[in-house]
């Protein structure tokens, strides 16, 4: 639980994004794509859920990235190289099914584009032919970008602000690959991790062209292992639990206004905290 | 003339309500005299076949008129390794309490005539505690060598952990979460067990030898066989039942509905009630509805009250519950408590739907009247809802706490360990054995949820039948 490296990505515009290499020798050795770690800075703070994007079980760390949102992400940017977590566990959820699907698109957004990463190597591994849809607000915010395009076949990259790639977003050029893809056919699978109205976008162009289409949930958790129920989403009309069931789901049958109401639940607690403790 | 049962003293309720502390006060010396002098000393005491550990419960109660709180203490402890959690947590009412034979036999429970077994048990176990009293070590040199992984620190687990070591075998408990416990720390509130009182007995086991691991899952970071590779000669599977049931009616993702686990969770163990010096929050609403009758719904309820008044909102936090209060599963005095601090009960009620605002949180509860019908599998009277009776109530939190089902980490990625249709273990009942050999279980993931002492029970039994097996190795 030891911090071995770590690494700024950016920290432009008030956005700190963030990438720990943490020592852990079990969850190295098991940790899949699609997998996800929960941890703790402290003895009183949260638990909360992040991707595992790398791990390296001959060193035995994970490397994970964040993005500092609330109080337990931004204490986690504060530690430094040496520096313990209090806690970590994993690896958690289903890793993502991996095998040869053909054409593959990923798409990432934001903080969302370390969490397609590891999906893109494991899919790359396959057999599949991958292009990538990276979406930032604004250059200076996009992250991993070499890093892609040594693990995919083909990178698009767009910006809120047009500062870097196309101006606009990532579904734009997901609707112009699957129209020009649409007798052929050509692609069989889109992923998707990003801010929830990305996904819900993605879901819906995805949709319109009959593609499939999966995503990786980032519902609020507690435990992560099923036990508390506070991750539930409602999926086909069902409700699902993201922790066990998931992290990863149909794009087409999220109830993604649900997720969104949901994922809102602790705002201003969130806020409140974060004045509190004064940090920024 | 009878002697009158003594009373155990409580912080008041109204000051008890705004803080986690403990409520019930224990026995003085003096009060735990006049009650096990209550005891008649039966010659044939129907009260231990009332506890699932056999406890030698009339003995103990001797000790204590004698003085000899040591002797009580081990023979206690001779059964059950954790007399202040159980005399705390135990619902002695449906056990030993109800077999005594001072008890009225008119209820489902023990009448207050029963002796106060646990209140005297508590005394005890709190004695040892207070005086550092330590169990002899009876360490044997044929299990020196033994190395027995047990998954889970729940009731089961750590029962089973005490016995092994205490014998001489090395013992390793693998805790998902980051600290050890369990149900007794994530589900049951401090104002019902200090946490002091845990930490005792955990770090008892510590002290005995006995290894915890957090932060670690069995099944995801770890698998059974690569326990039994690293050397472990048995496993002991003390999983606990871990998924929330919900209603199943609609609305009931809204926000500001919680599963029991999560709400009790939340306190318990992430210490939301300190927050924001504990940094996870939990939302606390004007109106509570907490759906249940178990002691589950009696803890989330009288913690959500104190919440309220902690915040200065008005105390407004309810029971809903289909049955009466007769049927209700909680302890007695679970639910006495509850009412004492200003918990209020509605019974015969059914949710039927939530309904939110615009933001999705939850507003109001749609739910129907219910009459007792007859009665069902469970020996209770099945509530049946009228027609036509559909009413609202306010309501912008609620806490669903009917019931668990079982986790499926372990049982998903171990297919050969065999389960029933409710995803529960199959175990030999006569060994505790599962349909992997040298995989043993107990606890709620063993036949559905019961209590922390069956969960004892059937750990112990566990443990015995382990210490063959590795006798057999």
């Amino acid at each position: 639980m030891k911090i071995i490296k770590k690494e700024s990505l950016t920290q432009d515009s008030g956005v700190r994004v963030t990438k720990i290499e943490v020592s852990s020798p079990d969850i190295a050795a098991k940790a899949k794509a699609g997998q996800f770690v929960v941890l703790m800075v402290q003895e009183d703070g949260e638990r909360v859920p992040l991707t595992i994007v790398d791990s390296d079980p001959k060193k035995g760390s994970v490397t994970l990235i964040f993005q500092e949102a609330g109080l337990t992400t931004k204490l986690l940017g504060r530690l430094s190289v040496g520096d313990f977590l209090y806690a970590l566990v994993g690896p958690l959820g289903h890793a993502t099914e991996i095998k040869n699907y053909g054409k593959v698109i990923l798409v990432g957004g934001g903080v969302g584009i370390a969490e397609i990463y590891p999906v893109a190597k494991a899919l790359k591994n396959a057999g599949n032919h991958i292009t990538s849809i990276l979406g930032a607000r604004t250059k200076d915010l996009l992250i991993l970008e070499g890093d892609l395009k040594k693990a995919c076949d083909q990178v698009f990259v767009t910006t809120d602000d047009g500062s870097y790639g196309r101006k606009g977003f990532v579904t734009d050029v997901l609707k112009e690959l699957l129209t020009e893809s649409l007798q052929l056919k050509a692609y069989s699978l889109v992923y998707a991790v990003g801010p929830i109205p990305m996904m819900k976008r993605v879901a819906m162009v995805s949709k319109d062209f009959n593609v499939r289409a999966v995503v990786s949930l980032n519902a609020i958790m507690v435990d992560g292992t099923g036990m508390c129920g506070c991750c539930r989403v409602t999926v086909d009309g069902k409700t699902k639990f993201s922790c066990v069931d998931g992290p990863e789901f149909d794009a087409h049958s999220v109830d993604w206004d649900e997720l969104t109401k949901r994922n809102r639940v602790y705002e201003e607690k969130e806020k409140h905290l974060c004045n509190l403790y004064k940090v920024s | 003339m009878r002697k009158e049962p003594v009373k155990v003293k409580e912080n008041d309720p109204a000051a008890r309500s705004s803080s986690f502390d403990e409520v019930a006060l224990g026995y003085t010396e003096e009060e735990a005299l006049q009650e096990a002098s209550r005891c008649i000393q039966c010659k044939n005491p129907t009260c231990i076949g009332g506890c699932p550990v056999g406890i030698n419960i009339k003995k103990f109660i001797f000790h204590i008129t004698e003085k000899d709180y040591k002797t009580a203490y081990f023979t206690i402890r001779q059964k059950n390794d954790f007399p202040s959690i159980c005399g705390r947590v135990c619902p002695a009412e449906y056990q030993c309490r109800r077999a005594c034979v001072l008890s009225k036999k008119d209820l489902p429970y023990a009448s207050k005539e029963a002796i106060n077994i646990h209140f005297l048990e508590r005394f005890t176990g709190d004695y040892g505690m207070n005086n550092k009293l330590e169990v002899p070590s009876q360490k044997q040199e044929k299990f020196s060598k033994a190395k027995i992984a047990v998954v889970g620190s729940g009731p089961a687990g750590i029962c089973c952990a005490g016995e092994l070591a205490r014998q001489g075998a090395k013992v390793v408990v693998f805790e998902g979460l980051q600290k050890p416990g369990g149900v007794l720390r994530y589900g049951i509130p401090p104002f019902r067990l200090p946490r002091n009182i845990l930490d005792y007995e955990i770090d008892y086991l510590k002290k005995m030898g006995v290894e915890f691991i957090p932060n670690f899952i069995i099944g995801k970071t770890k698998t059974l066989d690569e326990l039994f590779k690293s050397g472990f000669n048995a496993i002991f599977l003390g999983l606990g039942a871990g998924i929330p049931s919900f209603l199943g009616i609609k609305g009931e993702n809204l926000c500001n509905i919680y599963s029991a686990n999560e709400f009790l969770t939340r306190i318990n163990l992430m210490s939301a009630y300190k927050f924001p010096k504990a940094h996870t929050p939990v939302n606390i609403g004007k109106h509570i509805l907490v759906v249940g009758g178990g002691n589950t719904a009696m803890d989330a309820a009288r913690a959500a009250l104190r919440l309220q008044k902690m915040q200065g909102i008005t105390a407004d936090t309810t029971i809903i519950y289909r049955r009466t209060e007769v049927e209700m599963p909680a302890r007695r005095l679970e639910i006495e408590h509850a009412k004492e601090e200003g918990v209020k009960f509605r019974f015969l009620v059914q949710p039927v739907e939530f309904t939110g605002n615009e933001a999705g949180f939850v507003q109001k509860m749609k739910a129907l009247e219910c009459k007792l019908g007859e009665p069902d599998s469970s020996g209770r009277r099945r509530p049946i809802a009228i027609e036509g009776s559909e009413f609202e109530i306010d309501c912008d939190l609620a806490v669903i706490a009917v019931g668990l089902k079982a986790n499926e980490i372990l049982t998903k990625v171990t297919p050969t360990l065999k389960t029933d249709k409710y995803g529960d273990l199959t175990v030999n009942p006569e060994t505790m054995e599962t349909s992997i050999q040298g995989v043993f279980a107990g606890g709620d993931i063993v036949g559905g949820e019961g209590t922390v002492i069956e969960a004892m029970g059937m750990a112990k039994k566990a443990s015995k039948a382990i210490a063959d097996h590795i006798l057999k190795l």
